[in-house]
């Protein structure tokens, strides 16, 4: 009887804008936690610093402009690795989905190069380029470019045959049947390669930026460390937490758009 | 009021209006429709693929605008006479010859799976049938033209996604009729729909055969569909025409009659006879 009773509770609609603010309630208790457990003393300022303290640190940077300036070069490596290697690793998928002769001339050379774990190469890249602009670059693109590769590969690969052959009964040109047909096909696939790209990207910069730079926030972060400002290194990691966040964000919003057909993006 | 009876005609069972509609079109068809089709003339057709040989020798004439079923059990190379004549697949040997040489648009297939894109909106779906006319000024009317036809026209923003499989099976028809084809071929467009769509689906296959004029092709496992909507019968054996039944029943007829039945009897009785030592049929 009671849970009959409560089921039409279950059902109730639920109000649009406290359905939005769930996702924040367990963030905003874990630093509600942290707080308490900083001002109370049972986690002391040597291991983590408070959130408040975390908050005036950033405050002071950004008066200062190191803030913005570090998060700029960092964020213009990001797009320009990422720009690179993703365009390269488009350019290789979609010549190696469609032609025959192009994926037996460089896919299997691909294959293997794809299982050297890139960030071993730093050592390789820093002799090559020392700790220059176009070590970062380098190594974000090389990161990127396989994900991109293997999912825009992948994307044309598993188009519906039954579909590209009803493009050239009703007459489509290469050029059509690619518009119309390959490319809205694969788009899921290259999302999905898209994310994870995201993802590499940041791991990457992460990485390089604290063994090998002069600015950015991997280098704001090491420079910390040095001086013993422990909440301008939390500073940094949460920063880079914020960064990533956004942009998954925005390739799920481009992903949302372009999409729509998809039903597992339709409203309801 | 003639246009608002026909839409309803799709969605239900095929009612027993009145008999003047149908008529009339048939004499307008006669008169001027009627040769808009193409006819045409296969002359020792044979297909293999690698040893398996699928046809073993057709020679068949169609006239223009007959409704053609072809029937037989499954593996029988149905699909393959199909796609020949559509031009999909090459001939081992022999030939295939319409009566004109048909433009693209004016031959169309009609799958089992409805092949729409995903990705586009019913109507762009129905644009694609279009063919390379699809960038002239009066497309996007023809299309609709062709939605009204198949009684999809309030369909015409959505998705594919969230159509019925007899609705994405009447958009993939309006795809196929908005190039006016004077030939179209059918693989089993109904096998996959429930038996109450498949009924008011046929209903909807005759009509626009009526009214188009066009020679139609219809490959179907389904010997009780083949004897109400054809004006012949073809059952594949072996590679070869083992029948050539010819339906001499006037239109529309009446669903369960006892001279369909009969027919449908018979040419089940040949079927089944001739597959008695393998399993399948
Ligand atoms: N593209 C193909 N390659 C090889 N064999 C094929 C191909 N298409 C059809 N076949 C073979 O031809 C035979 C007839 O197939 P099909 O025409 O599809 O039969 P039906 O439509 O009557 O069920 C089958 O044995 C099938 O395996
Ligand atoms: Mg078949």
């Amino acid at each position: 009887m009671s849970l009959i009773d409560s089921l039409p509770r279950l059902n109730a609609p639920k109000l649009p804008r406290v359905d939005g603010l769930i996702p924040w309630i367990v963030p905003f208790a874990i630093i509600l936690v942290w707080q308490l457990a900083s001002v109370t003393g049972f986690v002391p300022g040597r291991v983590l610093p408070a959130p408040s303290d975390v908050a005036l640190a950033g405050w002071k940077l950004l008066l200062s402009g190191e803030l913005i300036r570090n998060i700029w070069v960092s964020f213009w490596r990001a797009s320009i690795g990422f720009l690179i290697g993703g365009s390269i690793g488009f350019a290789f998928g979609l010549a190696n989905g469609l032609s025959q002769l192009s994926a037996k001339l460089t896919d299997t050379t691909l294959q293997m190069v794809r299982n050297i774990p890139h960030l071993a190469l730093i050592p390789l890249v820093i002799l090559w380029f020392g700790i220059d602009e176009s070590a970062k670059l380098f190594l974000v693109a090389l990161g990127v470019f396989f994900p991109i590769y293997l999912n825009t590969l992948h994307g044309i690969r598993t188009v519906d045959p039954q579909l590209i052959e009803m493009g050239r009964i009703y007459g489509m040109t290469d050029g059509e049947l690619f518009r119309r047909v390959i490319f809205p096909g694969a788009l899921p696939s290259i999302f999905v390669g898209l994310r994870f790209a995201l993802g590499i990207m940041w791991l990457t910069l992460i990485v390089a930026e604290t063994i090998a730079a002069s600015s950015g926030l991997g280098y704001m972060a090491m420079q910390a460390r040095e001086f013993m400002l422990i909440d301008v290194v939390v500073l940094s990691i949460l920063i880079y937490a914020l960064l990533g966040k956004l942009a998954d964000s925005a390739s799920r919003a481009l992903e949302r758009l372009t999409l729509s057909w998809h039903p597992a993006f339709q409203k309801k | 009021m003639q246009e608002a009876l026909r839409f309803q005609s799709v969605d239900a069972e095929p009612v027993d209006r009145a008999d003047i509609i149908p008529q009339a079109r048939q004499l307008r068809r006669a008169s001027e429709g009627a040769t808009r089709g193409l006819s045409l003339t296969i002359r020792g057709l044979r297909k293999s693929f690698g040893d398996n040989e699928v046809l073993r020798g057709i020679d068949l004439h169609i006239p223009a605008g007959q409704f053609v079923a072809i029937v037989g059990r499954s593996g029988c190379g149905k699909s393959t006479l199909l796609r020949l004549i559509a031009g999909l697949e090459t001939p081992t040997a022999g030939s295939i010859s319409f009566s004109e040489t048909p433009r693209a648009q004016d031959l169309r297939v009609m799958f089992q799976e409805p092949r729409l894109l995903p990705w586009a909106r019913v109507l762009s779906n129905v644009e694609v049938g279009l063919g390379r006319e699809r960038k002239s000024a009066d497309a996007q009317a023809r299309a609709e033209h062709a939605l009204v036809e198949v009684g999809l026209d309030d369909k015409r923003g959505q998705w594919p996604a969230v159509l019925s499989g007899g609705q994405k099976q009447r958009v993939a028809l309006a795809r196929a009729l908005v190039s006016q084809p004077r030939t179209l071929a059918f693989d089993e467009p109904l096998g996959a729909l429930d038996a109450l769509t498949r009924i008011s689906m046929q209903a909807l296959l005759e009509r626009v055969w009526r009214d188009q004029g066009f020679t139609a092709i219809l490959v179907t496992h389904d010997v009780a569909e083949a004897v109400a909507l054809a004006d012949r019968v073809l059952v594949i054996e072996d590679g070869r025409i083992a029948q050539d039944v010819t339906i001499d029943l006037p239109r529309p007829r009446r669903r369960g009659s006892a001279e369909l039945a009969a027919l449908e009897g018979a040419i089940l009785k040949h079927l089944l006879e001739g597959s008695e030592d393998t399993s399948d049929l």
